[in-house]
């Protein structure tokens, strides 16, 4: 049992402080970086929550591809000095205050409320379960999203060609 | 067993930051990039309701499955758009996008 209290620390630590260092670093790409830290803490939580089908899935999508082509584009688009011009001091002010405010309504929402606390059975196997639910209730979810898939990928394409023959 | 409280404080704390960073970063790129750590901190409440949930179920996953895709496409968008307004404009700092307010 205290395993799992370990290792929940050490992926809820990876996350947060993933997120922290990437509004504390001066370089976009290091940025970058940092939030990749935090996206493998994510996918070490939902090994512990038994899915490790998305844990796996996060690991591809979010610390391989999102993380990638976000460095990728930061070198594409050559910001070297993120913070140096003036900052509003107000701004800031109310977006700490905004941020705050937000999270301990939520922070305090989860204390008060009693929560279950038996574990649901979700099968011996996450894969087939979620290959089951997928192909029978959520069939046309599935497809719509193969669609927006094909839409987003032929409007990135679009958007950020060069427009050369006019 | 980690109650299910922890997770959804992570889950919180996580989405705070990522608000915080949207509401006051410069660049265009950390912006997006936040916008994606908001989305995974719904993933972690998404996936804890789905193991400690009052009806516990398989659909919670499901849910994240398709937020991942959405999130996926969005980005792929939302860095084409900072591409192109690069290529336009020389710069992808928020402050200096203010063609309509002038």
């Amino acid at each position: 049992m205290t395993g799992e209290y370990i290792a929940f620390f050490i992926f809820a630590l990876m996350a947060i402080s993933g997120a922290v260092l990437m509004l504390n670093l001066d370089r976009v790409i290091h940025m970058v970086l940092s939030i990749g830290l935090s996206f493998i803490g994510v996918a070490g939580l939902f090994v512990l929550l038994k899915a490790e089908f998305l844990a796996f899935v996060q690991i591809l999508i979010y610390a391989g591809a999102i993380t990638i082509m976000m460095a990728l584009g930061t070198m594409m688009t050559s910001q070297h000095k993120e913070d140096k011009k003036l900052k509003r001091k107000g701004h800031t002010i109310f977006a700490i205050l905004g941020a705050t405010i937000i999270g301990l309504i939520l922070l305090n929402g989860i204390r008060t409320t009693s929560w279950p606390n038996e574990a649901a059975n979700l099968g011996e196997d996450n894969v087939i379960e979620i290959g089951m639910a997928m192909f029978t209730k959520h069939v046309i979810p599935f497809e719509l999203a193969s669609l927006l898939l094909l839409v987003a990928l032929m409007g990135a394409i679009v958007l950020a060609k060069k427009e050369s023959d006019k | 067993m980690v109650p299910l409280n922890a997770y959804l404080a992570v889950g919180a704390i996580m989405f705070s930051i990522g608000m915080f960073g949207v509401l006051n970063k410069k660049s265009g790129i950390i912006v997006l990039l936040s916008i994606e750590l908001m989305l995974n901190a719904v993933n972690i409440n998404l996936i804890a309701f789905s193991r400690f949930g009052f009806y516990g179920n398989i659909t919670g996953q499901i849910f994240t499955i398709f937020t991942i895709t959405v999130a996926a496409a969005e980005t792929a968008v939302g860095l084409a758009i900072l591409i192109a307004i690069f290529r336009n404009k020389g710069t992808i700092s928020i402050t200096d996008l203010n063609i309509m307010k002038r």
